[in-house]
């Protein structure tokens, strides 16, 4: 069947079974291959991308309930966070063999986008579905730890910024929203 | 792994050496003065796999590329598979070559014997963690040239003596003048050099180790860091092609039976499945795309034949294993004066019968291949008659495999090695069983298809090549001061090496795998007797990161441990006074007790353990303190860990690994096992019911590299032998209960196997 996606803020027409998991869409058909195959059942995490935000194993997902949807792969997330948390990824040398750090990368960035100040507790319950087999946790602690620690310094210029200029509003800070859904 | 620097003898024999080494044909060319620039990445710090068509500005020996562009890309011969095999053989040439990090590229190396043999072994492939110890002057000497061509190129260039010329971060520099030139600039001028300078490139001078500023020093950011963050780092499961097709192979689901009868009539029907074939190891299901070959898969319908197969279940093969190490007319492995007497005079007795289960390597990204059978107008417009893309990490005998089944030559196999997501050993098969099934899977189709065949996790956990099962019954004595006067131990086991391509390691009928850590111990263990119990039956195993070590430094660290609490002995003394004539294995038992003390006093409700193992070369001793978790399995909050790897030429990658192999060995140690049920058919099949560690289960790590001089040896699978006996250790510390069977979710028998943390994103 013919089916509309929005992925990485593009429209993309496939043709495609409906039941086909998101994963192989993106794969198969638009050849975005940072999203990886690891076990099909939503257990590993290697394949997560975001819809609508929120992150999400695209290994279970048939297509056809997607449409509409906003799809983020790890090739369109952009944002400020997720450059923060690439950068960490790189300062901190977290990859090993690398296969499931895209999940990695996508899970931590949701991570950072719902709670900019995350506790350990925070960290292991956003991060208990992505597996690593080179067991890179320490370092994915760290990383996250970093980033979120540069983001709030960026946050914190931008509202003295803001603040000088008189723009600061004090409704869109989400600096203390606790829960991950 | 099993590539023991010291086996000497292991080689291809000689007909599959000639073969594999294809003495003429596969020879690529690297000399190609002058062609013009390097090809711009696409991916930064990796350049684009595939054979090297000397399309650089110098390229003077076969690892070493240097373009217009400036870029200093290093052809490495080890196939990465996160143990940072770029980032290491980068470094090396970088250091001596003077270079710039952030100039370096790495891609992976053609398949090519000749060329990038490993110099231990005779064969491209790598394993044993002996990458870097083999390629460590190599791949200097490979930098040192191309230093040499540019200070020669540029004193030619400047009309001054070369003595004129230095080179630092990448720049070359007149001595005493002003003039600068980058080594893009002066490569096209150096390539001119090469040949008048053959006899120097052969032997170039090196660095004095003291004069090193890359090597042990930087923190440097690995070279494939920023392609696997953001998604570009291609493997072979990225690989596309045009009409390329995607495979998935039915394979039986008890280990080792075989293909009686199938319909496809219903796989047929799937949209998108266009063929299906019978293959050696099943029943292929060939689709436009990978989720009609899933589909069409599911719908076959398949007879398979047991009567080569394990048809037992995991206890009955338990009883066969313990029966043979009860015996006692075992391979005698080792034995030092008179054990039987030294019993009669003990004081005290320790008996304990050890059991280790199967193991599943389980790598991110499960076997897969890229594979294409070009057609007779391509072969004559120049492409090889086939072309491999794979995580090979056994390239001479996987090439060499493919083109046996392929009836062609391995000179006409062009093996492209790609990034493995992960291995452990899986992608290091005797007999390349998987590259035998891509071949065929290929050869069942018209030439010119390409064909991507995949591996699901259930095709993997299911798949056999396991860590095999192991039993070990161990009898030890101790006199009335706690000093061991006596040890009797016998393993059973199933050897994957006899019979294998493997075999020339077996010397006097012990295969060395399988005795590694026992056959001989740092300790001054007085009647020591080791014999070997072979199993036959038909559970295909294969090397585990640390492979034999994996069991026997187990049973001897928790035995010894036991001993010493039993004679009221300090663990970490007990050791040491036992320790005779190897200071470096006393130095890191030293160091961790040193860094494990500066962390304060152990906290109430907890206990600490250690374990010391010389692995692949490599010294570790690790101390893990534990609590007993909700589940009722050991809680394991801190690991200190203790490394002599000799020189450690990239200190964080040591760290890395010391890491890596601590979380690796542990999740196997907690909750890992392949279990067959009544008829023989493996009862996991993907990781909800074969566990992996996850975030929250990981403890803190403190690692300490201890500097002794020596030169470097490998840190891949070194760090995972000690964990399992120092936590097993410290929770008999903790609880008084001595776990002999792994994983602990089978030893501790009120152990719940479900994670207490539910998943929540």
């Amino acid at each position: 069947m013919a089916i509309t996606l929005t992925v990485n803020g593009e429209i993309k027409r496939v043709n495609a079974d409906g039941d086909t998991p998101l994963l192989w869409v993106l794969r198969d058909e638009l050849r975005l291959t940072g999203t990886k195959y690891g076990c099909g059942v939503a257990q590993c995490g290697a394949c997560t991308v975001q819809i609508n935000g929120n992150a999400v194993r695209s290994c279970i997902m048939p297509v056809k309930t997607l449409e509409g949807k906003k799809i983020t792969t790890i090739e369109g997330l952009d944002d400020s966070v997720a450059e923060a948390v690439k950068a960490a990824w790189v300062d901190i040398n977290v990859p090993q063999c690398g296969y499931c750090q895209s999940g990695q990368v996508v899970s931590a960035t949701t991570l950072l986008q719902k709670i900019e100040n995350p506790s350990e507790k925070d960290i292991d319950l956003g991060m208990t579905g992505n597996i690593c087999r080179c067991a890179t946790y320490p370092r994915i602690k760290s990383a996250i730890q970093q980033a979120a620690t540069e983001l709030n310094q960026k946050r914190q210029e931008e509202q003295q910024r803001d603040v000088a200029f008189g723009t600061y509003d004090p409704q869109s800070d989400t600096s203390s929203l606790e829960s991950l859904s | 792994m099993i590539f023991n620097q010291n086996e000497k003898s292991l080689s291809l024999n000689r007909r599959q050496f000639l073969q594999a080494s294809g003495a003429a044909g596969l020879l690529i060319s690297f000399s190609a003065p002058g062609i013009g620039a390097e090809k711009k990445d696409k991916i930064p710090g990796l350049t684009q796999s595939g054979p090297v068509m000397g399309n650089a500005a110098l390229a003077p020996n076969a690892f070493v590329r240097v373009g217009e562009d400036n870029l200093v890309t290093v052809i490495v011969k080890h196939i990465e598979i996160g143990q940072g095999a770029y980032t290491a053989m980068a470094s090396l040439v970088a250091e001596e070559l003077d270079a710039n990090w952030a100039q370096m590229r790495a891609e992976a190396a053609p398949a090519n014997t000749e060329l990038y043999a490993n110099l231990s072994m005779q064969a491209q492939a790598v394993g044993g963690s002996s990458g870097l110890s083999n390629s460590y002057e190599q791949l200097r000497k490979a930098g040192a040239g191309v230093r040499l061509l540019m200070v020669a190129a540029a004193a030619e260039a400047w009309d001054v003596p070369a003595s004129k010329v230095t080179v630092a971060r990448g720049l070359i520099r007149e001595v005493g003048g002003d003039r600068t030139a980058t080594f893009g600039e002066m490569a096209n001028r150096a390539a001119l050099l090469v040949d008048s300078k053959k006899a120097e490139l052969a032997d170039p001078p090196l660095k004095d180790p003291d004069d090193f500023v890359i090597i042990g020093k930087e923190k440097l950011t690995r070279i494939d860091s920023e392609a696997k963050t953001n998604g570009t780092a291609e493997f072979t499961l990225d690989k596309y092609m045009p009409d390329m097709l995607t495979v998935v192979v039915a394979h039986p689901p008890k280990i080792g039976a075989k293909l009686q009868s199938y319909s496809a009539r219903e796989a047929k029907r799937v949209p998108g499945v266009v063929a299906v074939h019978a293959v050696s190891s099943g029943v292929a299901v060939y689709g436009t795309n990978t989720y009609a070959a899933l589909t069409g898969r599911r719908k076959l319908d398949i007879k398979w034949n047991d009567n080569d197969a394990e048809t037992q279940s995991t206890e009955q093969i338990y009883q066969n294993h313990l029966d043979k190490a009860n015996r006692a007319d075992g391979i005698s492995v080792t034995k030092t004066g008179d054990v039987n007497r030294a019993f009669e005079q003990s004081e005290t007795m320790t008996e304990h019968v050890f059991r280790f289960p199967y193991l599943a390597h389980a790598p991110m990204e499960p076997l897969d291949a890229v594979i294409i059978r070009n057609t007779p107008a391509d072969v004559r417009m120049g492409k090889p008659t086939v072309q491999v893309w794979m995580g090979s990490q056994l390239q001479t005998f996987d090439q060499q495999m493919i083109a046996e089944t392929l009836d062609t030559e391995p000179a006409q196999v062009e093996l492209n090695t790609m990034l493995g997501g992960g291995t452990f050993g899986r992608r290091a098969q005797p007999g390349s069983v998987f590259a035998v099934e891509a071949a065929e899977v290929a050869k069942a189709m018209p030439v010119g298809t390409p064909i991507k065949l995949m591996w699901t996790r259930e095709d993997d956990i299911q798949g056999g090549y396991y860590r095999p099962l192991a039993v070990h019954v161990v009898k030890a004595s101790q006199d009335k001061a706690g000093e061991i006067t006596g040890w009797q131990h016998t393993l059973a086991i199933r050897s994957f090496i006899r019979g294998s391509m493997f075999d020339m390691m077996i010397q006097n009928d012990i295969d060395p795998t399988t005795v590694e850590g026992i056959k001989e111990t740092p300790y001054d263990i007085k009647n020591y007797d080791l014999s070997l119990q072979y199993i036959e039956n038909p559970v295909t195993g294969l090397w585990w990161r640390s492979v034999g070590h994996t069991h026997t430094n187990h049973v001897l660290e928790v035995m010894l441990d036991t001993m010493f609490e039993k004679a009221n002995l300090d663990p970490i003394q007990a050791r040491l006074d036992l320790i005779k004539d190897s200071p470096r294995d006393a130095a890191v038992l030293k160091e961790v007790n040193r860094i494990a003390e500066a962390s304060g006093e152990v906290p109430e409700g907890r206990a600490r353990g250690v374990a010391l193992a010389k692995s692949f070369g490599t010294y570790v001793a690790q101390i893990a303190e534990v609590s007993k978790g909700a589940d009722g399995l050991p809680k394991v909050h801190k690991v200190w860990c203790a490394v002599d790897c000799g020189l450690a030429v990239n200190p964080d990658v040591v760290h890395a690994q010391m890491e890596g192999g601590i979380g690796f060995g542990l999740g196997a140690v907690l909750y890992d096992e392949i279990t067959f049920d009544d008829q023989g058919n493996v009862e996991q099949s993907n990781f909800d019911t074969y566990r992996s560690i996850r975030i929250n289960e990981m403890p803190e790590i403190e690692v300490a590299i201890v500097n002794s001089g020596n030169s470097p040896t490998g840190v891949g699978e070194p760090s995972v032998p000690p964990i399992g006996p120092a936590v097993t250790n410290a929770w008999r510390r903790l609880t008084g209960q001595m776990v002999t069977t792994l994983p602990f979710t089978k030893g501790v028998p009120e152990a719940q196997s479900v994670s207490d943390i539910e998943e929540t994103a």
